[in-house]
């Protein structure tokens, strides 16, 4: 698959979401952070929003404790998306 | 031969949608041995009834005495009376059943001590006939739907259930007599686009609340079974009849449920005070949706709004006890945090009426199948869920009715398919010749298109004028201008330009497709709201006020009555409402108060 179609993936899948809040909050990384991300840390954001959406949550708001330390970098980055 | 071949799948039956309806029907379909194919936009467990935080309802009277027949007065009082009888009884009395069902099939309901469903108060819910409230709805902490949603999957799977995950259905496929012999649809990771061909057809694609700019529903729910519906000739019912749920986030449109009043949260305007005490003394913060929502409105149109805007009320639930919130609230503390930069333990949420719920649908009868104007079945289509009318909700629907109405008509549309192939009735008639190319035409276009109308920004200019022209509160000359500025829209609609023209996930194309969907829907809406004289449930106009004659503004010698749109001319016709139920007595028209 050429990159584009990975990403346009990628972004089907962080905008067609069971919950509107993931759809905000991933579209929003997706457009302005995702492309600032190193190799490592995109790969460990596409394996996030494959995540379902009640996994993902816990994770984003800190309630559940990650233990990868990539990972934990690319939630850190995911907390500090506001939506208007 | 058709002019334009694709290829074809058999199957007995192809449901559209993997939501709670749809993975509902499923389970029907495959445990009875027919060959069963579910598409779905999303993986399955992605469906946008995860959302569902509140839960649903059954007069189990597990806390406390409760009756189907109780459920069902509060059903059409909730409808305003535009509920059809017949079907409200239907789902009031299988509720007990559909739920112990989902208990079986692995749903983790919260317990009372003794072990039993745990059931809570909601708006709406009355014991005696509208008496008190009454602990009618069943949950799994505030993630019901999620719950739901798996327990309905994993039954799929031990059924072999097929999936075509991340498929798009595009259009029905109808021959000459009207019959229904499946979809056409899109696969995504390759572009190419196939016929599934059916002896039954089962629409359950959900909502479609994105018509809307400031909506809970999650960006997925595009109308597309009623834009397929519409384009083949089916009517939509009542689709002004749009729930405006009451405690919407400000400004993110990301929905706080019900939930929380029924565990005691208060609204509160900026003079601080319970303003529900004077717009329904019994019920209060329970009230109905569109009572609820009308007072908040009301409070910031006469000034008492909250914030520097003043255009919010608040949600107070400091006075609960931290731990109740954090073991029975403990999403709705996340997402305050989260979109509103509040800890409702601490202080009050910023709240206003946001488009929730769509009342109207693919007209069905209590049996999931799908009604031409007469009120005869049209051969091999069926539908349940969001997408369906059969009528339940009416004007309004009461909170927790939905995720019933899944359970209740997924079970019985599947139920019927079941007869209806197995009687014979169904059999897998021939494609016709033609029947690829109003589809294939249509993505031609789409491809071809130059110095088009851009989607994104067509998309936000439907959104804005439904927002504006025909959202909580309608006035005449709006909805008129309304008409009129979707009409225009459309056009742009139809000449749609995308930049990419690739196959492999096109995802601008799939948008485009939707975005043909959502047109649909406005019109419909825009349409039989403008036509609608009258105030009813979630429609409510300006121009028809509450007098001695008409209550509320409703008037039930001009409009007790369905509307039917329909796409060619934007037509309008109506139906009677059926007020007649199964067993007992009808619940003649009354004024809704509460
Ligand atoms: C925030 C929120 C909270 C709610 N809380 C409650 C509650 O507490 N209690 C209650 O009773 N109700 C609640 N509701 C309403 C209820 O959740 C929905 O009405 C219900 O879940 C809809 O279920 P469904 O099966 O009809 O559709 P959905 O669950 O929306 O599923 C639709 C399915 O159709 C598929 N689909 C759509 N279009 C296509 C296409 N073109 N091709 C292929 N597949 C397609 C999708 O992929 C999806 O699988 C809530 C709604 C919202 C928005």
């Amino acid at each position: 698959m050429e990159d584009r179609q990975r990403l346009n993936r990628l972004r089907w899948r962080c905008t067609r979401r069971a919950m509107l809040e993931m759809d905000l909050l991933l579209g929003e990384f997706l457009d302005r952070v995702f492309p600032t991300l190193t190799p490592a840390q995109a790969d460990s954001f596409v394996a996030l929003a494959d995540m379902e959406d009640l996994e993902l949550w816990p994770l984003v708001n800190g309630s559940r404790e990650c233990a990868d330390p990539v990972q934990a970098e690319v939630l850190a980055l995911l907390r500090t998306v506001r939506v208007k | 031969m058709s002019k334009l071949s694709i290829p074809v799948r058999k199957f007995d039956a192809v449901i559209v949608g993997a939501g709670g309806s749809g993975l509902r029907a499923a389970i029907q379909l495959s445990e009875a041995g027919l060959k069963t194919a579910v598409l779905s936009k999303v993986f399955p467990t992605r469906s946008h009834t995860v959302a569902a935080q509140g839960g649903v309802s059954a007069s189990l009277g597990n806390s406390e005495e409760d009756h189907w027949h109780w459920h069902m007065y509060d059903t059409v009082k909730g409808s305003d009376w535009l509920g059809d009888q017949d079907a409200i009884e239907y789902m009031c009395r299988k509720a007990p059943e559909v739920v112990v069902e989902l208990e079986h099939f692995g749903m983790p309901f919260d317990r009372t001590d003794e072990g039993k469903i745990y059931q809570r108060p909601f708006g709406g819910h009355m014991s005696n006939f509208g008496e008190k409230p009454v602990r009618r709805a069943c949950a799994a902490a505030d993630r019901t739907g999620h719950a739901m949603l798996h327990a309905l999957y994993q039954r799929n799977v031990r059924a072999n259930t097929q999936f075509f995950v991340e498929w798009m259905a595009l259009d029905l496929i109808r021959d000459e007599s009207g019959q229904v012999l499946g979809v056409i649809a899109l696969e995504m990771e390759t572009g190419e686009v196939v016929a599934f061909h059916a002896k039954a057809t089962v629409f359950a694609t959900g909502g479609a609340g994105r018509i809307f700019y400031s909506s809970t529903n999650a960006f997925i729910n595009t109308g597309d079974g009623l834009g397929m519906a519409a384009r083949a000739g089916i009517a939509l019912e009542d689709m002004e009849f749009w729930q405006f749920h009451p405690t919407g986030v400000a400004g993110a449109g990301v929905l706080i449920t019900e939930g929380v009043r029924g565990e005691g949260g208060i609204l509160r305007n900026s003079t601080n005070e319970r303003f529900m005490e004077r717009y329904a003394p019994n019920a209060k913060d329970l009230a109905s949706r569109d009572v609820v929502s009308r007072a908040m409105v009301t409070e910031i149109n006469e000034g008492r709004g909250c914030g520097p805007n003043k255009d919010f009320v608040l949600l107070d639930i400091t006075h609960l006890d931290p731990a109740t919130i954090m073991k029975r609230l403990p999403g709705i503390r996340e997402i305050s945090i989260q979109f509103a930069g509040i800890d409702p333990i601490k202080a009050p949420i910023p709240v206003v009426p946001t488009c929730h719920y769509q009342m109207g649908g693919v007209p069905t009868n209590y049996k999931g199948q799908v009604v031409s104007d007469n009120g005869t079945p049209v051969r091999g289509f069926y539908a349940a869920g969001e997408v369906a009318c059969a009528s339940v909700h009416g004007a309004n629907r009461l909170g927790t009715n939905s995720l019933l109405d899944l359970l209740v008509f997924g079970k019985a549309s599947g139920d019927t398919v079941i007869e209806d192939v197995r009687s014979g009735e169904l059999g897998l008639k021939d494609l016709p010749a033609n029947f690829a190319d109003f589809t294939m035409t249509r993505l031609n276009r789409l491809n071809t298109q130059t110095g088009g109308a851009n989607v994104n920004e067509t998309r936000l200019e439907l959104q804005r004028t439904m927002q504006k022209h025909c959202g909580v509160f309608r006035f005449k000359d709006m909805l008129v201008e309304g008409v009129a500025k979707i009409l225009e829209i459309e056009k742009a609609v139809a000449r749609t330009e995308i930049k990419d023209k690739s196959q492999v996930w096109n995802t601008a194309r799939v948008e485009a497709l939707e975005l043909d969907n959502l047109i649909e829907v406005a019109k419909a809406t825009m349409v039989s709201a403008e036509a609608r004289k009258e105030s009813r449930g979630a429609h409510v106009r300006d121009d028809a006020p509450d007098t001695a004659a008409n209550p509320n503004g409703r008037d039930d010698v001009g409009w007790h009555k369905h509307t039917l749109w329909h796409r060619d001319g934007n037509q309008l016709k109506y139906k009677p409402v059926i007020m007649k139920p199964l067993s007992v007595e009808s619940i003649a028209l009354k004024t809704r108060s509460y």
